[in-house]
């Protein structure tokens, strides 16, 4: 009782000298300077979207008055004839944000069966996903980097080998270039890999263990658990996963900048030179004036809008999978 | 749920159990092989960073200017402070607005609509690319002042921050026991005085662990800085002028054609990575530390 008493005290004298009114049941209450400077705060992160969203649409206006949606379908960019159009960038956007996806996707998804299941000693694990966790933080353009040295001679060595045998199918089209959409792609491989590893890893260790007890006791060997019950159980997390993974891959810029080569026409091959959206405003803004800028604008909005629907639909498909299961 | 393993384990009933023990074993194989191929590139870019950046790594080059086209010399000093300056830039904007923020929506108004939407509004912000947090800042700072400066690229990393720190420090707040609040506020505390003296303090080191996390990050970026605060030979001497930073560095020397400059973006490499492995290991020995 006295020791409580003290702790009152303690209170009383230590915190609540400037307030010692309010504390009392029926005062008139203090204006709550933190309350306000907090409020404030909310507003102007909510704001600040806001505010992003105006001055890039005002600066882009010029250029959607100009060309309307067809800057989507036009393949031409030449800022000497005030001629822009984006559908190179935007088909090699979702070209090699996909190709990362399909090679990302079974690597990740081979980590996360490791990382979830205890195939391996928690403490090994553990390194495992301190590795990962490693590979998330390497600043992209040290990817980039890498990529020059190491992704671009192995594609010069081996491409034109294999444009050579399979040259007829369009997608190994010849010649090899080494700065291409498969060095980007492969690049990005990497880059989504965390992104996607943990997502599903998640979603793997919220498969109630009974589930996993279930399917063992019936007589199904590890494998056979994992193809039949945990992978369906956690099917849409993994979908979430992919999809947050793919919206991760389109916004990456620097590594696919110094990698992909920049060209401004489409194609479909691997080893031609491509370019995205994020690339053509990182390798174009520093140079640009006059129409430039708001064209490029209007391609910062087009990838704002992609990736804004890619990561809504992602989020949508997680919030599913967590209420299904009632995890965190 | 249905599982389409009802008729499965019917199935698997008749069959001889090595077939099943040989593609299990199999399966464990493929799935271990697949993991270890993921460690090849990041054990080649690490061998990599040593290798190539180690050589060059002294005194000079971490405090010199970066040398003209083909001399052998200097080093990316500026480069160094122009990150520093920039990401203090973008933590001085975003990291009160983050807190105070997060304290808005987590205690004093954790249930109103309006705090829903700061929520979503910090996922769309987390979702955006970084080159975008460029864009809006060339929009917003370098086409109003007319010139490419430190506070264009620190706005831009300020609105690259805000999501992060503002998630952390939500997340933070939420780590401390609800028991606390009804004890403070059973005690006759003001919502002010249980923020302050008890709630805060004690999800101060998870905060922080955020704010560290997301200096890393910013540290490391290079889209929103590269036509914000573009790049400077010399030292940076205002806030005003355009300014060197480590990223853009590496990204300007490493496409140069002469093999000294080439070495000295792999040495800046080996500095950023360290640094940035270092804050976010930092930020987590520290946060374990004070919640075990």
């Amino acid at each position: 009782m006295e020791q409580r008493a003290e702790y009152n005290c303690e209170l009383r004298t230590a915190n609540c000298e400037p307030t010692s009114r309010s504390d009392v049941a029926g005062c008139f209450p203090r204006i709550d300077l933190l309350r306000i400077a907090c409020f404030l705060a909310a507003v102007m992160i909510v704001a600040t979207l806001g505010l992003m969203l105006y001055e890039i649409l005002s600066k882009a206006w010029p250029a959607i008055n100009t060309f309307g949606w067809r800057f989507i379908i036009r393949s031409e960019w030449q800022p000497n004839r005030d001629l822009y159009g984006v559908f190179p960038m935007v088909i090699g956007t979702l070209t090699s944000s996909l190709i990362a996806l399909l090679l990302a996707l079974p690597l990740g998804l081979a980590i996360a069966i490791f990382l979830s299941e205890n195939f391996l000693p928690s403490s090994v694990r553990n390194a495992m996903r301190f590795i990962i966790d490693l590979l998330a933080a390497i600043p992209s353009v040290v990817y980039g980097l890498w990529g020059i040295f190491v992704i671009v001679p192995l594609i010069q060595k081996y491409g034109d080998m294999i444009s050579h045998h399979w040259g007829s199918i369009p997608i190994f089209k010849g010649p090899a270039y080494g700065n291409s959409l498969l060095a980007a792609s492969l690049v990005l491989t990497l880059m989504v890999l965390p992104t996607i590893t943990s997502i599903s890893r998640a979603a793997l260790v919220a498969v109630p263990m009974v589930l996993r007890e279930g399917s063992y006791a019936l007589g199904a060997t590890r494998w056979e658990t994992i193809f039949h019950v945990l992978l369906p159980c956690a099917a849409q997390g993994i979908v979430a996963a992919a999809i947050l993974g793919f919206g991760r891959a389109m916004g990456e810029t620097m590594a696919v900048a110094m990698l992909i080569g920049n060209s401004q026409r489409w194609t479909l091959s691997l080893f031609s030179p491509s370019n995205t959206l994020s690339a053509l405003l990182a390798n174009q803004f520093a140079e640009a004036d006059g129409l430039q800028i708001n064209a490029l604008m209007y391609a910062a909005l087009l990838l704002i809008v992609m990736t804004l629907v890619i990561n809504l639909v992602g989020e949508l498909v997680l919030k599913k999978t967590q209420k299904s299961f009632g995890s965190h | 749920m249905s599982l389409t393993g009802t008729h499965f384990f019917h199935q698997q009933a008749g069959r001889t159990s090595w077939v099943r023990l040989v593609r299990n074993q199999a399966l464990t194989l493929l799935c271990f092989l697949l993991s270890a191929l993921t460690l090849v590139p990041l054990f080649s870019l690490l061998f990599l960073l040593l290798k190539k950046g180690l050589p060059l790594l002294n005194f000079n080059v971490l405090t010199g200017l970066p040398p003209a086209p083909g001399l052998e010399e200097g080093g990316f000093g500026n480069a160094i402070l122009g990150t520093a300056m920039m990401v203090g830039i973008g933590l001085i904007l975003a990291a009160p607005l983050g807190i105070l923020g997060a304290i808005f929506i987590h205690e004093y108004a954790p249930y109103a609509r309006f705090s829903a939407v700061v929520r979503f509004v910090a996922k769309l912000l987390t979702g955006i690319p970084s080159i975008i947090c460029g864009a809006f800042a060339f929009a917003f700072v370098v086409l109003t002042t007319g010139n490419f400066s430190a506070l264009a690229g620190g706005v831009a990393l300020a609105v690259l921050m805000l999501p992060t720190i503002l998630i952390a420090s939500e997340q933070a707040l939420r780590g401390v026991s609800s028991s606390y609040r009804d004890a403070s506020y059973g005690l006759g505390a003001t919502a002010f005085q249980t923020i302050w003296h008890i709630v805060l303090p004690e999800a101060l080191p998870a905060i922080m662990m955020g704010v560290m996390i997301a200096i890393a990050r910013a540290a490391g970026e290079t889209a929103p800085v590269l036509f914000t605060a573009l790049f400077n030979q010399n030292w940076a001497h205002s806030l005003m002028a355009p300014t060197a930073s480590l990223s853009v560095f590496i990204y300007n020397f490493s496409s140069l054609p002469y093999s000294y400059q080439v070495q000295m973006a792999w040495t800046a490499s080996l500095i950023l990575v360290f640094i940035v492995t270092g804050i976010n290991i930092l930020a987590q020995s520290i946060f374990r530390r004070n919640t075990h």
